[in-house]
């Protein structure tokens, strides 16, 4: 795979995401090219999800021609950007005050946690029926990556409870279903640990992961029926406009972070898999003769 | 071949049944001690009797598990039953549904201790044996599958848990749910909704393991 494509579908996003999203945000509407604003967003979505996706997958191994730092360096301008907006330019919102700032990244860490994971599942499912082994270092980078964001996105989440609900934490399908995605997939990092045989290894872990991963709605919806009290998901609609820009400026920011990261962990495992395969060094052989 | 698999898994857990017997004391321990966590309060214990109940099947759930693969292990039978020429799903279904109805024994042998202990009784004991087979298959099924994994791991007493205890949080809820309906008295008539997600919980993973078990002993 080339970077090229992932370059041009990036810029189309970065185009229609953040320039489009910036002039809006200005009251300027004419770079949009009459595009009405759904078309937009699902172009900036789509094009950023997919170019991120596609650099991520042409480059995650030894070889590859652009390096991490090209995606880290964009995550980080972004959330820079993002944050700026969200924390001196935005307003304040009506009801929870200041406290609702920190849905500038709790939303973007939620959405790419969710995604990190079904990278995951995806290459643990095209692992098992093209028995690569890059996929299964996709797989552990994704998983690895996914654990962290999970765990970011649980305190984030009590850090915006306690001032608005009062308490730290509570029984609602999606808080519940963090937890337990994080407590799956960490217990699957864990079996990898254990597990010395590649091979063995690395289809166990993908088994693991399909498992885990069709939990997920089947947890959720348990819980749903089970207790009730997070807030109803909000859409560009009931959102207003002045919240937009922080918002998708972050979830590219984390998006490109999480790439850049997947790309390190996935690379380390490929050296990782290679030490292990290794055969053992001539000398030690001839040491062991000798002694 | 899945008569023969089940015959054995069966003759075996025959033969090893005083492990079986240590098992439900452990778990019939668990009950016990669950009610020094609450304390003397009888109205508290009775309310909560039923989570004391699927939490001690759980806890006792990874030692028949575990146990389930004990003889595979040795001298590397499990490689000389693979090299029989049949399905690997036989070898799964067959170890599925003895671990499915070992854990449906012990759970219905817990419920006379959890009576005593916590006099949380019911009259309605077709609904509450129900629950107990469709919450054990529930458990059984990935168990099964998890248990193939750990079983030739390193640190296999940890990891068991690990990886089963988060999977089957929605069984587990379902299951202390339509318990505790089924004990304390079902006013709202919610006992069907909890008892179709047991089941459609079953469904998912009776065949998703099924279908993914023949990668996992086949290298």
């Amino acid at each position: 795979m080339k970077t090229g494509p992932a370059a041009i579908l990036l810029a189309i996003g970065a185009y229609f995401g953040f320039v489009v999203a910036v002039a809006q945000f200005h009251g300027v509407s004419a770079l949009a090219l009459g595009l009405p604003s759904g078309a937009i967003a699902t172009l900036a979505a789509g094009c950023g999800v997919a170019g991120a996706i596609w650099f991520l997958f042409a480059n995650d191994q030894a070889d590859s021609s652009a390096p991490w730092q090209v995606m880290a360096g964009l995550g980080v301008l972004c959330l820079a950007f993002g944050s700026y907006y969200g924390l001196f330019v935005a307003p304040p919102e009506q009801y929870m005050g200041e406290v609702q700032r920190i849905m500038y990244v709790h939303v973007p860490t939620a959405w790419n946690a969710l995604l990190a994971m079904t990278l995951a599942f995806a290459c643990a499912v095209i692992f098992l029926f093209k028995p690569d082994y890059k996929w299964d270092s996709r797989m552990e980078g994704a998983i690895e990556v996914g654990v962290v964001l999970a765990f970011l996105l649980c305190c984030q989440g009590a850090i915006w409870a306690k001032p608005t609900w009062g308490v730290w934490w509570d029984w609602d399908p999606r808080l519940t279903t963090t937890a337990v995605l994080l407590f799956a997939f960490l217990g699957i990092l864990a079996l990898r640990r254990f597990v010395e045989d590649p091979a063995r290894r690395a289809i166990w872990s993908s088994v693991a992961t399909i498992i885990a991963y069709v939990d997920v709605p089947i947890v959720y919806f348990s819980v749903r029926w089970w207790n009730s009290l997070h807030q109803q998901q909000s859409n560009p609609g009931t959102v207003s406009k002045q919240f937009w820009l922080p918002l998708r400026l972050n979830a590219f920011g984390i998006l490109f972070l999480m790439v850049a990261f997947i790309m390190i962990r996935a690379q380390l495992a490929t050296l990782r898999r290679k030490q292990e395969m290794a055969p053992p060094l001539p000398e030690v052989a001839e040491l062991g003769e000798a002694v | 071949m899945l008569i023969a698999a089940l015959r054995k898994e069966l003759l075996l857990q025959w033969r090893s049944r005083t492990q079986i017997m240590a098992v439900f004391v452990f778990g019939a321990t668990s009950l016990l001690l669950f009610s020094f966590a609450v304390g003397p309060n009888s109205e508290a214990l009775r309310l909560y009797s039923s989570g004391f109940l699927w939490l001690g099947l759980l806890l006792s759930s990874t030692l028949t598990l575990a146990e389930s693969y004990a003889a595979e292990m040795e001298n590397r039978a499990l490689e000389g039953l693979l090299l029989l020429p049949s399905d690997p799903r036989a070898l799964y279904y067959g170890k599925a549904i003895a671990n499915w109805l070992q854990l449906s024994m012990l759970g219905i042998a817990l419920v006379p201790v959890m009576v005593v202990l916590y006099d949380a009784g019911t009259t309605d004991l077709l609904r509450l044996f129900a629950i107990i087979l469709l919450g054990a298959a529930g458990l059984s099924a990935p168990g099964t599958m998890y248990a193939a994994m750990t079983s030739q791991a390193r640190a296999k007493q940890t990891l068991l848990p690990l990886l089963l205890f988060p999977l089957i949080v929605p069984a587990l809820l379902a299951s202390v749910k339509a318990t505790s309906l089924v004990i304390l008295g079902d006013p709202m008539r919610q006992l069907t909704p909890w008892i179709s997600l047991l089941a459609a919980f079953d469904a998912i993973y009776w065949s998703l393991c099924g279908l993914l078990y023949s990668r996992v002993v086949e290298d």
